[in-house]
């Protein structure tokens, strides 16, 4: 009995110690590499790609954001800012807390295919997007009606971002074929041709669009 | 190019990448294992653990030092959570001591290589806990997987012998070895095309119409290779690789994907070379790869088809998916995921098409095994070989051999006992969770809230949460809310449960088989390296699964997708 005890306590001093030596390779000097490297050689991507205007920090290239106006609408949403395009709806589900991009909780609204919430949702949406920028409900493509898995989704697609084109240049006084070029100028293709979709980044659109504004 | 041919692409890119790594790295991992020789560093560990490398251990001391290992994780981890509150500032980001029950189930989670999570990363666990714990298990659970992958193809290889090896030994090798020289190419990669590596605490940058916007520091990079390349899947953010700084771009999205599956496809051929005939291994890689591939091209179908009130209505299934993988890459995300016991997600599997999450679910059903989690796959797999030759033997009439070992009675009730295990803590906690009162509220679609007023995607739900917990996957149909102390208990019972009771069961078999003298081959003999067997091993797999599950997918994803 004496024996097995301490055979048992000496195996558990074992598993111990290897986890303890283990933590030290894999908790410690593992990210310290990897962080050292990572800071020396792609700094502004370790650190979050924030892009920056004049030298003020505008946000993310990677994260997505709002672009609102100071009045609400009547569910207490504040309301989407003419003159900037705007991104995806943020997933606003029961589950999560990240509603139009403000907070720290990342996530999607996890609704189901055949949810009435979700169906009632994306009909508000169409008619809404429809009517901000002028355009028959049937032209809104999906990405317009549907939260993203992060609820950060930096993109939206080129049809998207056209779409918004005619009421972005309205809103701030510029010639519709210059905005036009604009989107065409600020659309990624796939990657080496055929990785992911067609997008635009957002902000990087806004950021050149405010510029030209300003020009 | 339509969205289809690009999806279509990219898979052929993942595959082609795959086979061309498939022979150096399972060679090269056959070498880590049957090496005689000790790097500097590890004998220096070896030192510090007080064990003797170079001892062989019979399938019961091996299996103990398993369960050593694994109980002092499982006690560092959970201690860790709890004295959270008290860590400085910079280790602790502000947040507090995890709660009991959900610092059990995070132990046991990452300890038993499933990585669910019913917490939210940036929201709950500071630098510590995620960098010290989460990502330690996101290595040596991993490594204890293919531990015990090997230990079982040693008692196929020997004979006349009960030993397998030294565990601390094949821990230390698979980690320093394999997984680490991986992690930190793999994390380059992901850095150098935009996921974040700093230490950064939670602060505010400014937005381009003013106000400000929370973002997140922390070791990403380094966590999310490991977290891939082990099969582990617990995301540092809550929308795990569907975040940006954890997966920016479409190649990265890509380049996950090769991660998750390269270590369980390349062990059939590290299997191969063990037991001294690469054929064996291109059979069981067959076996994997028809199962992947069709599953890939379903899932692919079923979400550009985009069935659903809701989805139609949107005019495709992009709900919970990101603009920059689109469909095609996030569907070869999501069954490379749960066909292995990875459990990642890039898009989140609740809003898919009730097919779609019904492929899901049946991928993490057939146990893993396609190609399965780092090593837990490969057992997996043989064991389902093993039931394959025994069906075979039955119709000829003839005792039933693999791999020049007779499978006789002992062999046959292990391998039953493995596979009657997940199914078993699956429907046996799904069927208490429905019929008592509180569990069914943490249900996000209620049956009121469909189209139909069908609850069939609420059971989803919950035979998700059971499914992903005790084949140790970890993703999720996130809508359920499993912070509750049931689901947080329960859950995490599953997982001990799902991981370390197969353990036993494959160790035992390790070494009942290494004790065989070999049989000799003989005209009556099943060839198990031809197209034949590989059929038959699909077939078996499928019709075990198939019948033990039928019943609760016929409630849940079939009622849902048919409606």
């Amino acid at each position: 009995m004496n024996n097995s005890v301490r055979s048992t306590a000496r195996l558990a001093g074992a598993g111990l110690r290897a986890l303890l030596v283990l933590t030290l390779v894999c908790g410690v000097i593992y990210p310290l590499v990897v962080t050292g490297i990572a800071q020396v050689a792609f700094h502004d991507k370790a650190n979050g790609s924030e892009v920056k205007v004049g030298g003020k920090s505008v946000g993310s290239e990677r994260l997505g954001q709002s672009y609102t106006l100071d009045e609400k609408d009547k569910a207490g949403n504040p309301l989407p800012d003419p003159k900037f395009f705007q991104g995806r709806p943020s997933a606003a589900g029961p589950n999560t807390e990240n509603t139009q991009y403000k907070l720290l909780v990342s996530g999607a609204s996890n609704l189901a295919a055949d949810s009435k919430v979700l169906l009632d949702s994306v009909q508000q949406r169409r008619a809404d997007v429809a009517a901000f920028n002028g355009v028959s409900p049937s032209a809104v493509p999906t990405d317009a009606l549907t939260a993203s898995g992060s609820g950060l989704d930096p993109d939206i697609s080129p049809e998207y971002a056209r779409l918004q084109a005619d009421r972005v240049a309205k809103a701030n006084h510029l010639p519709e074929d210059e905005v036009h070029k604009l989107v065409d100028d600020h659309t990624d293709g796939r990657i080496l041709g055929f990785m992911g979709e067609e997008r635009v980044n957002v902000l990087q659109l806004n950021v050149a669009l405010r510029k030209l504004a300003k020009g | 190019m339509s969205p289809v041919l690009s999806g279509v692409l990219q898979l052929t890119a993942l595959v082609a990448a795959l086979v061309l790594v498939y022979r150096p790295l399972g060679d090269y991992m056959a070498r880590v294992y049957s090496s005689e020789k000790h790097l500097r560093v590890e004998k220096l560990i070896y030192r510090s653990i007080g064990a003797n490398p170079n001892a062989e251990m019979r399938w019961p001391a091996y299996l103990r030092g398993i369960l050593a290992f694994s109980a002092a994780s499982l006690l560092f981890l959970y201690l860790l959570q709890r004295i959270q509150g008290i860590l400085p500032h910079s280790l602790s980001l502000g947040f507090t001591a995890i709660s009991p029950d959900q610092a059990f189930n995070t132990a046991a989670s990452f300890v038993a290589n499933t990585n669910w999570q019913s917490y939210s990363g940036e929201q709950a666990m500071g630098h510590a806990v995620q960098t010290l714990g989460l990502a330690v298990q996101n290595f040596v659970s991993a490594a204890v997987g293919m531990a015990v992958a090997v230990a079982l193809v040693r008692g196929f290889a020997r004979a006349r012998t009960g030993e397998l090896g030294n565990f601390w030994s094949d821990l230390v090798r698979g980690t320093i070895r394999i997984l680490i020289p991986i992690s930190v190419i793999g994390a380059v990669v992901l850095v150098a095309c935009g996921a974040i590596q700093n230490f950064a605490g939670i602060h505010d940058i400014g937005q381009l119409a003013g106000g400000t916007q929370q973002v997140n520091g922390g070791a990403v990079a380094s966590q999310e290779a490991i977290k891939e390349l082990g099969t582990n899947g617990g995301g540092y953010f809550n929308a795990n690789s569907a975040h940006p700084f954890e997966n920016p771009n479409a190649f990265t999205n890509l380049f996950e994907i090769f991660l998750i599956l390269v270590i369980p496809f390349s062990l059939t051929r590290t299997f191969g070379k063990l037991v001294g005939n690469v054929k064996q291994g291109y059979a069981i890689l067959a076996a994997m790869g028809v199962i992947w591939l069709g599953f890939t091209a379903l899932m692919m179908w079923t979400e550009f088809h985009h069935g659903g009130a809701a989805l139609q209505a949107a005019g495709g299934a992009l709900e919970g998916k990101e603009q920059r993988f689109g469909i095609g890459g996030t569907s070869i995300f999501a069954t490379s995921t749960t066909l292995t016991s990875t459990g990642a997600v890039d898009g989140f599997h609740s809003s898919f098409t009730g097919f779609g999450g019904g492929i899901a679910l049946l991928g993490m059903m057939l146990g893993e095994i396609a190609p399965g989690g780092v090593g837990s796959g490969l057992y997996g797999m043989l064991v389902m070989a093993i039931i394959a030759v025994f069906i075979a033997g039955l119709m000829v009439g003839r005792t039933p051999e693999y791999l020049g070992k007779k499978i006789g009675t002992r062999e046959i009730k292990l391998a039953a006992c493995y596979i009657l295990i997940t199914p078993t803590l699956v429907l046996g906690f799904t069927a208490v969770s429905m019929v008592m009162a509180t569990p069914p509220h943490s249900i996000l679609n209620v049956a009121g809230n469909s189209v139909d007023g069908s609850g069939a995607h609420g059971f989803s739900e919950v035979l998700y949460a059971f499914t992903s917990g005790a084949n140790n996957n970890g993703s999720a149909m996130a809508g359920l809310n499993a912070n509750t102390q049931w689901y947080n208990t329960t859950i995490g019972l599953a997982m001990l449960l799902g991981r370390f009771l197969p353990m036993v069961f494959v160790l035992a078999l390790a070494g009942s088989l290494a004790e065989q003298k070999p049989v000799p081959e003989t005209a009556g003999t099943l060839r198990t390296e031809k197209p034949l067997f590989a059929g038959l091993l699909v077939g078996a797999i499928l019709i075990i699964t198939g019948l033990t599950y039928f019943p609760a997918l016929a409630l849940g994803p079939m009622a849902e997708g048919l409606s």
